[in-house]
C-alpha cells in the first residue's frame, strides 16, 4: 500500500452559522495528483487553507504529511508548497530575485539556490529572462514560474489553488506537463480547478458542492457511476441535485 | 446595418518607456440581433474592447461604432441605448436585490414596471430573495441580478464581459439559456468568455489573443479551417502515452485534452498514423484507442495561437 | 430629480448599513468633544488656590469668606512670597493665587478703589480663564452688595496675571479647532472613500455608461454627507454648551451658514482626492496627510501661526480651515457679527467656488 500524504476525517469549518466545509473525509496517496473540483464558493479554498495550516478547523481531524492540522501547523508549512491564482510572485522583483527569496524562506543554501534556480529557468526555457521584472512577463509564464518556485524546495506536497484560471489553452496544457513531472518525482499534488477538462488529468478527484464531498473516485469511475461520457456532466448532475436541496 | 463595428482599433496602456499593447488593430462587425462571442484568455484584450465600445475608454487610433453612433463623439447617445455588465461583479453588496434593481432603473430614467416583461423570466428566479442583500447571494443569483440591472432600460445592444467566469456549471447553462431568449427578442449581444466550450453557443465568434483578432466566423466554419487531420488517443497510462507520441518523428503537436490526447502530424499521410500505431502497439499499453476526430474551437485556438515559448 | 432622489437614498443606505462608517461619522466627533470636555471640566471643581492676605482687614476677610464658600475653590491660606507661589505652580499643587495687598480696606474706604492681584496657571488655559472668571463674579457680587449698603460704589480691580501662557491659546479655542477638524475629516474622507469604493466595486463603470450626468453624480454624493455633517455640527455645538459650558455668543444662524460653506469646501476637497485615488486605502491616506494634518498643525488652534516660518504661514493661508477657524472663533467665542468676518467669508467662498469648478471640470466622463 502507498503512503498516505493527506488524511481528512469529518473535517468541518463553520463561520458563524455558515458551514463552509461540511464533514469532508478523504485520503490522498503519496505521489498522487488529487483534484478538488467545484464552483466558486463551494468551499474548495477554505478546505485548502485548513490543510495548509492557515486556518483551524471547527471540528474533525486531518493530517498533512503526517502532521496534525491543529497542533503542528509549523511543521506542515515546512513540508508543503503553495501556489494560488491570485498571489504568487512579486511583480517588482526580477525572476531570479523571486526565486532567491522563496528558496531562501525554505532555508536552501546559496549554492543550492543558484543550481536549482538555473535548472528551473532552463527547464522553462527562460534562462535569458532571469533579470526581467516579473511584471513584464506574460500571464502564462508567470503561472508556470510560480509553480516551479512553489516546488523549488522539493516539498512532500504541493497545493495549487486554481492555478490555471484565465490562462490560455496552450499554457494551461504546458502547466499540466509541469504538474505531471512533479508527480513523477514523488511530489503529491493537491489541485483545485473549475475547468472540467482538467478534472480528467487528475488521478483521483472529488467534486465539492456546498461544502460537501458528494463523489470521490478516478475520472473514469465517476463517469461510470453517473453513466455519462464527460466530467462536465458528472458535475452538472451533482450540482443540480444540490441546488434542489439548497436555496 | 451593423450594430457594432470596430475598425483598426489600437489601444496601449502605460508610460512611454513601458507601453503595453492591449488591443492591436482589431476589426470586426456584429450584425443587428446577433449573439457574438469574443473568445480568449485573460489579458487578451477582451475587457479593453468592451470598455472602448461602451465609451469608457478612447482608442489610440481606429474607429468604433455602436448602434450607428461613434463611440468617441456620440458617447451620450450610446450611453442611453446600451446595457453593460462588467467582468467584476458590479452591484451594491449592501443594497437588497430589489433596491439594486430600483436604483439602476431610476438612473436609466425608467421603472421596473415599465420593462418588467424584459426581465420577467430572469427576475422571477431571484424574486423570492428580493429582500436579501446582494452580497449574500450565490454566484449564479448575482449574475442573474446583474443581468436584470443591465436589461432594465431595454437596451438595444447588450455587452456582457465574462458573465460566467467562476460561476457553477448549472448556473452557466441557465445563463446561456437566458441569453438565447434575449436574442429572440431582437437584442444584439456581445459576450466574452474564456471558456472555449461556450463558444459554440454564439452565432459568430472572434478568437482573440494578445490583443489580436485571430479569426472571425461562425463556430462551425471556424473549426472547418483546421488545416490538418486531428487524432485522439487514449490509454490507461496517459502520461507515458503523451511522452511516447511526442517523441515519435513526424508528430507536429500532441497535447492533453480532457480524458484523451489530441495530436497532429506534420504531413497527413497514411504511413504516419500507421507507423505510430505500430510503435505504440509494441509498447505495454493495455487499452489503447486511437481515432481521427473532428476538431473543436479549443483545438483550433491552440493551433492558431502563437506559441508562448517563442 | 427622480434620479437624484434615488441616488441620495442609495447613499444613505450605504451610510446606515455600515457600522464602521456610522462609527466614523458620529462616534468620532462625540469622542473628540467628550475627550476634551472631560479633561477640562473635572479640573474646575474644588481647585486648590492660595490666598495670601497681606491686608488682613475687614474687607479682605469678607471676600475670602465668599471665596471659601464657593464650590469651585479649595482655599489654602498662606502668606506666600511670589517665589513660593511660583514654585507651587510648578509642582502643580495649586491652580491660582489671590493676593490682597496691605491697606486693602483702607484704599477701598478712602479712595473707593483697590486692587487684588490674581495669578493663574495658564498652561491649562481653559481652567485658568474659568477660575479667574469665577473669581471675578465673586468680586463683582461683593461690590454690588457693598454699593447697596453704603451708596458709595467701590471699585475693586483684579489685576490678572496669566503665568506660562499669557495669550491664553487653546481652551475654548479648542472647540472651533475641533469643529474645523471633525467637519474636514468627515466631509473629505468620507466622500473620497465613497467614490473610490464605487471604482473598486466596478459600479462606477455602470454609472458612467448610464445616461446620468456627471453633475448629478457629484451632487448626489455630496448631499448625504452635507446632511450628516450638519447633524454633526449640531452635535458638536450641543456638546460644547452642555459639556464644556461654552457659551455661543454670536448669531447661531451666522455660525450655521458659515459652517455650511466650510462643509461644502471640504466636500469639494474630498471629491478632488477621489478623482485621483485608485483605492480606498489611498483615499484615506491622502485625505489624512493632505487635509487633516495641515488642519491640525496649520490652522493655529494647536500652534500659533504667528510663530511659524513664512513658508508654513503662507501654506496655512491656502487652507479653508484657516479661515473657518477664525470665523468660528469670532462668532462663537467673541460674539462678533458678519461685519467682523466678511473678509474671511469672502476668501472661504472664493476657495469653495474654485474647488467646485475644478471638480466639475476634472470629473472624468471616461475611465482614463
Amino acid at each position: 500500500m502507498r503512503d498516505i500524504a493527506i488524511k481528512a476525517d469529518k473535517l468541518t469549518k463553520k463561520f458563524d452559522d455558515f458551514v463552509a466545509v461540511d464533514a469532508i473525509t478523504f485520503d490522498v496517496h503519496q505521489g498522487e495528483i488529487f483534484g478538488f473540483v467545484g464552483a466558486n464558493g463551494a468551499g474548495k479554498t477554505t478546505a485548502m487553507r485548513i490543510l495548509c495550516g492557515l486556518s483551524k478547523p471547527t471540528s474533525g481531524s486531518a493530517t498533512v504529511a503526517g502532521f496534525d492540522v491543529y497542533k503542528e501547523t509549523e511543521r506542515i508549512k515546512r513540508n508543503i508548497g503553495y501556489m494560488s491564482q491570485k498571489f504568487s510572485l512579486y511583480d517588482d522583483l526580477t525572476v531570479m530575485e523571486n526565486i532567491t527569496f522563496y528558496a531562501g524562506i525554505y532555508g536552501l543554501s546559496d549554492k543550492e539556490i543558484k543550481a536549482r534556480g538555473e535548472s528551473l529557468l532552463s527547464q522553462l526555457g527562460i534562462s535569458h529572462e532571469a533579470k526581467t521584472f516579473v511584471s513584464s512577463l506574460p500571464l502564462g509564464w508567470k503561472q508556470k514560474l510560480a509553480f516551479s518556485v512553489a516546488v523549488i524546495h522539493e516539498p512532500k506536497i504541493v497545493f495549487l489553488d486554481e492555478p490555471t484560471g484565465g490562462v490560455d489553452p496552450v499554457t494551461r496544457r504546458q502547466f499540466w506537463d509541469l504538474i505531471y513531472e512533479a508527480a513523477d518525482r514523488g511530489i503529491t499534488v493537491f489541485v483545485t480547478t473549475h475547468y472540467m477538462d482538467e478534472a480528467e488529468y487528475c488521478n483521483r478527484l472529488t467534486v465539492m458542492v456546498d461544502g460537501r464531498i458528494d463523489a470521490l473516485d478516478t475520472p473514469a469511475n465517476l463517469k461510470k457511476q453517473f453513466s455519462v461520457d464527460s466530467m462536465d456532466k458528472v458535475f452538472y448532475q451533482l450540482a443540480r441535485a444540490a441546488k434542489r436541496s439548497g436555496d | 446595418m451593423a450594430a457594432i463595428t470596430l475598425d483598426n482599433i489600437v489601444k496601449t496602456y502605460g508610460e512611454k518607456d513601458q507601453k503595453v499593447l492591449a488591443v492591436d488593430q482589431a476589426s470586426f462587425a456584429v450584425e443587428e440581433g446577433e449573439m457574438f462571442g469574443l473568445i480568449g484568455p485573460d489579458g487578451a484584450g477582451k475587457t479593453t474592447i468592451f470598455r472602448i465600445l461602451t465609451t469608457l475608454l478612447l482608442p489610440d487610433s481606429g474607429t468604433a461604432s455602436v448602434a450607428g453612433y461613434d463611440t468617441a463623439a456620440d458617447y451620450t447617445q450610446i450611453r442611453n441605448c446600451v446595457g453593460y455588465m462588467p467582468g467584476r461583479f458590479s452591484l451594491y453588496q449592501d443594497l437588497t436585490v430589489e433596491e439594486n434593481l430600483k436604483f439602476f432603473a431610476t438612473i436609466f430614467n425608467t421603472t421596473i414596471e415599465e420593462n418588467y416583461h424584459l426581465i420577467k423570466d430572469i427576475y422571477v428566479q431571484i424574486e423570492p430573495f428580493k429582500d436579501r442583500r446582494a452580497g449574500k447571494l450565490s454566484g449564479g443569483m448575482k449574475q442573474k441580478l446583474a443581468l436584470c440591472c443591465a436589461l432594465i432600460h431595454k437596451p438595444t445592444v447588450l455587452f456582457l464581459d465574462e458573465p460566467t467566469t467562476g460561476v457553477d456549471v448549472v448556473s452557466r447553462v441557465e445563463f446561456w439559456d437566458m441569453l438565447k431568449r434575449l436574442k429572440a427578442q431582437g437584442i444584439t449581444i456581445l459576450v466574452s468568455t474564456p471558456y472555449m466550450d461556450e463558444a459554440v453557443l454564439c452565432d459568430r465568434i472572434a478568437l482573440i489573443q494578445s490583443g489580436k483578432i485571430l479569426s472571425v466566423d461562425t463556430p462551425a466554419n471556424t473549426v472547418k479551417k483546421y488545416p490538418t487531420k486531428l487524432y485522439a488517443a487514449k490509454a490507461s497510462d496517459m502520461h507515458q502515452l503523451l511522452k511516447d507520441i511526442r517523441s515519435y518523428p513526424g508528430v507536429a503537436s500532441c497535447f492533453t485534452f480532457g480524458e484523451s490526447l489530441h495530436f497532429t502530424f506534420r504531413q497527413d499521410d497514411a504511413q504516419n498514423i500507421a507507423g505510430l500505431k505500430a510503435t505504440l502497439d509494441s509498447g505495454n499499453y493495455l487499452d489503447l484507442v486511437i481515432n481521427e476526430i473532428q476538431p473543436n474551437i479549443e483545438d483550433y485556438f491552440i493551433q492558431i495561437s502563437e506559441p508562448v515559448h517563442a | 430629480m427622480k434620479q437624484l432622489l434615488a441616488f441620495v437614498r442609495k447613499e444613505f443606505y450605504h451610510v446606515f448599513r455600515d457600522k464602521k462608517t456610522l462609527l466614523m461619522l458620529f462616534g468620532v466627533p462625540i469622542a473628540q468633544i467628550v475627550l476634551f470636555g472631560f479633561t477640562l471640566t473635572n479640573e474646575i471643581k474644588n481647585s486648590r488656590i492660595v490666598v495670601a492676605d497681606y491686608a488682613h482687614d475687614y474687607a479682605s476677610q469678607e471676600i475670602i469668606r465668599k471665596i471659601e464658600a464657593s464650590r469651585y475653590f479649595e482655599v489654602v491660606k498662606s502668606n506666600m512670597s511670589h517665589d513660593e507661589i511660583e514654585a507651587a505652580f510648578k509642582t502643580g499643587t495649586i491652580k491660582m493665587a489671590v493676593i490682597f495687598p496691605a491697606n486693602f480696606y483702607n484704599d477701598l474706604s478712602h479712595l473707593n478703589k483697590a486692587q487684588i492681584q490674581v495669578i493663574a496657571d495658564a498652561s491649562d488655559p481653559n481652567t485658568a480663564t474659568t477660575l479667574t472668571s469665577y473669581l471675578n463674579n465673586i468680586i463683582t457680587d461683593y461690590q454690588t452688595q457693598k454699593a447697596q449698603q453704603t451708596k458709595v460704589p467701590y471699585l475693586i480691580t483684579p489685576e490678572v496675571k496669566m503665568l506660562y501662557n499669557p495669550e491664553l491659546l487653546g481652551a475654548p479655542n479648542f472647540v472651533p479647532g475641533v469643529m474645523a477638524l471633525v467637519l474636514m475629516l468627515i466631509c473629505a474622507m468620507m466622500t473620497s472613500i465613497s467614490i473610490v469604493k464605487e471604482k473598486e466595486l466596478g459600479t462606477m463603470e455602470i454609472l458612467l455608461v448610464s445616461p446620468i450626468r456627471p453633475f448629478l453624480l457629484i451632487i448626489s454624493k455630496v448631499i448625504p454627507y452635507l446632511l450628516v455633517s450638519i447633524i454633526n455640527l449640531i452635535t458638536i455645538l450641543v456638546l460644547s454648551v452642555v459639556l464644556l459650558h461654552l457659551e455661543i455668543k454670536g448669531s447661531l444662524l451666522l455660525l450655521f451658514l458659515e459652517s455650511t460653506l466650510f462643509i461644502i469646501s471640504s466636500l469639494a476637497l474630498g471629491l478632488l482626492i477621489s478623482v485621483r485615488a485608485e483605492s480606498q486605502m489611498a483615499a484615506m491616506m491622502t485625505s489624512q496627510m493632505s487635509l487633516m494634518l495641515p488642519t491640525m498643525l496649520l490652522t493655529g488652534f494647536m500652534f500659533p501661526i504667528e510663530n511659524m516660518p513664512l513658508p508654513m504661514r503662507a501654506l496655512s493661508y491656502a487652507f479653508p480651515s484657516h479661515y473657518y477657524y477664525i470665523i468660528v472663533k469670532a462668532v462663537m467665542l467673541e460674539g462678533l457679527g458678519f461685519m467682523a468676518i466678511w473678509k474671511e467669508t469672502l476668501i472661504l467662498a472664493f476657495i469653495t467656488t474654485v474647488l467646485v469648478i475644478i471638480n466639475l471640470r476634472s470629473f472624468k466622463i471616461r475611465l482614463a
